[in-house]
């Protein structure tokens, strides 16, 4: 075997998103040995994206919220199909979550009595997500950044991890490469944590950046770790659709809970069309009703534009396929309207929604005080991922945690907004904590180490390959497969042509060719995130295939009703023995009683 | 503009050295210079190096030199830019060279350790929060609001011009120590620290900080001024002196 560089630790934690900090956190914490290994530098990750909020019942600014309310919500939004548990925990430890993090420093916008102020969205009955105006994910991840270093965590910035190594089925180490010098590394560790996030970059248009590869849902399949709920992926329904460049890039649902609203190219408010049955007593009569609830009218229900997520995407792709979109080819996203009702509105709008103004002001010479956005959805989340105990967030292969948005069975079939960063924290902590707890319980194992040079051997030979097909072509074709056959609308054939292009392109990416040397070499990294994408991707296709009906993210045109058969069971997939992804309907596990009762009392 | 070609000189190289190479592309509408990177790397130089992640000015990865002013590249839309010339792109000068755009910022993280981390009153309440005016955080949410991209680190001249990274933390880090010691909650003191090792009297208020910044967080203004007065008031005001010499007995004889 070649000489690796190697480090122990009794916790590896990989990826340093609100997830992996929390983890990372917990774990040091707990007195353990902690290494943090991240693609990018430390608080770049995808959670500083986020915008509108964390959710959590505090109940600061309508007492009436609690966290039966708040998983009724989740439980609603998910279609019944999120795994009870893991709503139930998320539910009630998301406030201690939120207050611990005022605790390391935050600083939340302040209600009236100096409270952490919360604010409206999608999906939540009660005002529940704590903010700082449209940028939360960047104050939760400096908060978590700023706390951590000072906990003896050791950070490795920079570094991609190629596969996770194990012995006689247990997680014992992983190994990959520093990106800068492009180096290969061995990191023993006890426990292993992936937070790796998700898998945006399988889409064309998507809000992620380039590090949202699957990583973690990939390491874990090839670990042994089943794959659950991988048909749902959420399209956000507000991405940026003009100029090009910008395509897809988030625009918050805050712009939706201080009041926007989402009118078509007559001017009519189309969410107004179509409200779904379980979602009616909920929802606001006419739009008189709908502004109330938005300046805190406790006896008012949300406008429609508040409606989930999978639905308002589904009525934006309606109007624009009927001809009634934005000239670009989305709808309108009016939060100038509010001039109307309120004096200073312009300020009001900055004050609330800075980022976002920034944003249209300086990429697409829009002033949102004054002119309606063009939005249209945009890939944004994945509800399905690694399968793991509710309680320690272990997958089934021992020592294999995994939490954040690469874990799975909070969401069930669509997240309401708000819920992601609340997640984060909730699980993050229980993953380090459980991983430092089997840590403590075990030793480090034995590395193999003609796996290692295999993982090495492959890695490389993309630069033997000096004239193969350029990696980012192959990255751009699965984008565009996925976007056009397994996209916010599916049908049985347009996914079969997915599958049968997947292997195609799947020998491709095994004749992809780099030029250049290892250090910092982006060409070489794309190629070697393909196999992540492409076993992604082919899982996200098989699942959709098996749910044979629509439920929340999951919309089919040739099965466009629920359907009984599937409303109790969740799709997992794996990896066979013979190296081939297997997929099964696996029936949710029973929940107790005493929260159908609360399901049935929110009604 | 649209749908012309555009010229760059991209910078190439690595510690050891480098030079300006000529790239061309194809401009589109709205199109920002990352994308140009973008577009460059996927078809004619696939080990480009360069960083970046939100591509919406919030993650503060891909600063560089554009025309020689710093920038994300990100924000930058090229309709802004002159083409008659190419536009040069060239990593920021404050920190090492890796490859292409990329610079070692790690000195940055290393800083950020030896501040006094944050340190709360005890709650307010009994169930362990806090009250907060909204305007008595306005002040820190606009110190909170850096993205950590660095452009104020690569134009302070005491790092880029005279390299004294041993003895000045930067505007960055002053901003972030401003956020800390302004936090209503915080009781920690960090003036010592700030006036010896982060070393804030090397700045001499130029202001170059303030005019880069993505975020236009008045660094200057509100943050590093007000932070030297805290230093000057400790240690070069008499009255102070004999202020604290009678609060720290007092307070001695009033603990059990």
């Amino acid at each position: 075997m070649a000489d690796y560089e190697a480090h122990e630790h009794d916790v590896l934690v990989i990826g340093a998103g609100g997830a992996g900090l929390r983890a990372a956190i917990e774990a040091s914490a707990v007195g353990v040995r902690v290494g943090l290994v991240c693609k990018s530098l430390l608080g770049k990750a995808h959670t500083v994206m986020a915008e509108g909020g964390i959710a959590a019942a505090l109940a600061n600014v309508d007492e009436r919220d609690n966290w039966k309310v708040h998983f009724a919500d989740t439980m609603r939004g998910g279609q019944y199909v999120n795994q009870w548990r893991m709503a139930e925990l998320h539910a009630k430890e998301a406030p201690d979550r939120v207050r611990e993090l005022e605790k390391w420093g935050a600083v939340f916008d302040r209600t009236k009595d100096g409270r952490i102020l919360q604010r409206n969205f999608g999906g939540h009955r009660y005002p529940r997500l704590a903010h700082v105006g449209d940028r939360t994910g960047l104050e939760m991840i400096r908060t978590l950044q700023d706390h951590g270093v000072h906990q003896g965590i050791e950070v490795f910035m920079e570094h991609t991890i190629l596969s996770i190594l194990r012995e006689d089925g247990r997680a014992v180490g992983a190994f990959g490469y520093e990106r800068e010098r492009g180096r290969f590394k061995i990191f023993r560790a006890k426990a292993i944590v992936l937070a790796t996030g998700g898998i945006g970059r399988a889409y064309k248009i998507t809000s992620n950046s380039w590090e949202y590869t699957g990583d973690g849902h990939s390491l874990a399949y090839e670990a042994g770790a089943e794959l659950i709920d991988m048909e749902f992926i959420q399209f956000h329904p507000t991405g940026m659709v003009w100029p090009p460049s910008v395509c897809g890039i988030l625009v918050t649902e805050g712009v939706r809970g201080e009041g926007g609203i989402l009118t078509n190219n007559q001017g009519r408010r189309f969410m107004f069309d179509d409200i779904p049955e379980n979602y009616r007593a909920q929802t606001a009569k006419d739009e008189e009703e709908g502004w109330r609830y938005c300046t805190g009218d406790k006896n008012a229900n949300r406008p429609p534009e508040l409606l989930t997520r999978d639905h308002v995407a589904r009525c934006i792709v309606r109007e624009i396929k009927q001809g009634r979109g934005s000239p670009h080819g989305g709808v309108f996203l009016d939060i100038a309207w509010i001039k109307e009702k309120i004096p200073n509105a312009a300020e009001h709008i900055k004050r609330k929604l800075p980022s976002m103004y920034h944003q249209f002001k300086q990429l697409a010479d829009i002033d949102i005080t004054a002119q309606p956005m063009e939005v249209g959805p945009t890939t944004h989340y994945i509800m399905g991922g690694i399968h793991v105990d509710p309680d320690t967030q272990m997958s089934r292969v021992p020592g294999l945690f995994a939490c954040g948005e690469c874990a799975a069975g909070i969401n069930g079939a669509n997240r309401l907004g708000g819920n992601s960063l609340s997640d984060l924290l909730v699980f993050g902590k229980r993953a380090g904590e459980y991983a430092a707890q089997f840590a403590k319980q075990t030793s480090l194992g034995k590395i193999d180490n003609d796996k290692i040079d295999n993982v090495a051997r492959e890695a490389v030979a993309p630069f033997e390959r000096g004239d193969g097909e350029n990696p980012y072509q192959i990255q751009k074709d699965l984008q565009e497969l996925m976007q056009a056959d397994v996209g916010i609308v599916r049908n049985q054939s347009e996914m079969e042509h997915a599958l049968d292009q997947l292997q195609q392109l799947k020998t491709r990416a095994q004749r992809a060719g780099v030029i250049g040397h290892r250090e910092f070499n982006p060409g070489w990294h794309t190629a070697l995130d393909l196999k992540n994408l492409l076993t992604v991707s082919e899982a996200i296709t098989l699942a959709a295939i098996e749910r044979k009906e629509s439920r929340g993210a999951q919309f089919r045109e040739d099965y466009p009703n629920k359907d009984e058969r599937f409303s109790k069971v969740n799709t997992m997939i794996s990896k066979g023995d013979d190296g081939s992804m297997q997929i099964r309907l696996e029936p949710l596990p029973e929940m107790p009683d005493y929260l159908k009762q609360v399901i049935e009392e929110m009604k | 503009m649209s749908d012309q070609t555009v010229h760059f000189k991209i910078w190439r190289g690595d510690a050891k050295g480098g030079g300006f190479r000529d790239y061309s592309t194809e401009c589109t509408e709205g199109m920002v210079v990352l994308d140009a990177v973008h577009d460059v790397q996927r078809e004619q130089a696939v080990d480009l190096a360069c960083r970046w992640n939100c591509k919406a000015g919030k993650c503060g990865s891909c600063s560089a030199e554009i025309n020689g002013l710093p920038k994300l590249m990100c924000m930058a839309r090229l309709s802004e830019l002159p083409t008659e010339k190419p536009i040069t792109i060239e990593p920021i000068k404050a920190f090492p060279i890796v490859k292409d755009l990329i610079t070692d910022v790690s000195w940055n993280f290393e800083v950020k350790k030896r501040i006094k981390k944050f340190k709360p009153r005890p709650p307010d309440a009994p169930d362990g929060t806090w009250r907060m005016q909204q305007e008595d955080i306005d002040r820190v949410q606009e110190f909170r609001k850096c993205i950590e991209c660095f452009l104020c680190q690569d134009v302070c001249h005491v790092l880029r011009d005279h390299h004294l990274h041993d003895r000045f933390i930067g505007p960055r880090f002053l901003i972030y120590a401003a956020a800390l010691e302004m936090h209503p909650l915080d009781v920690e003191d960090r003036t010592d620290e700030l006036r010896n090792a982060h070393g804030i009297g090397y700045c001499n208020i130029t202001k170059c900080c303030t005019k880069v910044c993505p975020e236009n967080i008045q660094i200057t203004d509100n943050g590093i001024i007000p932070l030297k007065e805290r230093v000057v008031d400790k240690f070069y005001d008499p009255l102070g002196w004999i202020w604290r010499a009678w609060k720290k007995k007092s307070d001695r004889t009033r603990k059990p």
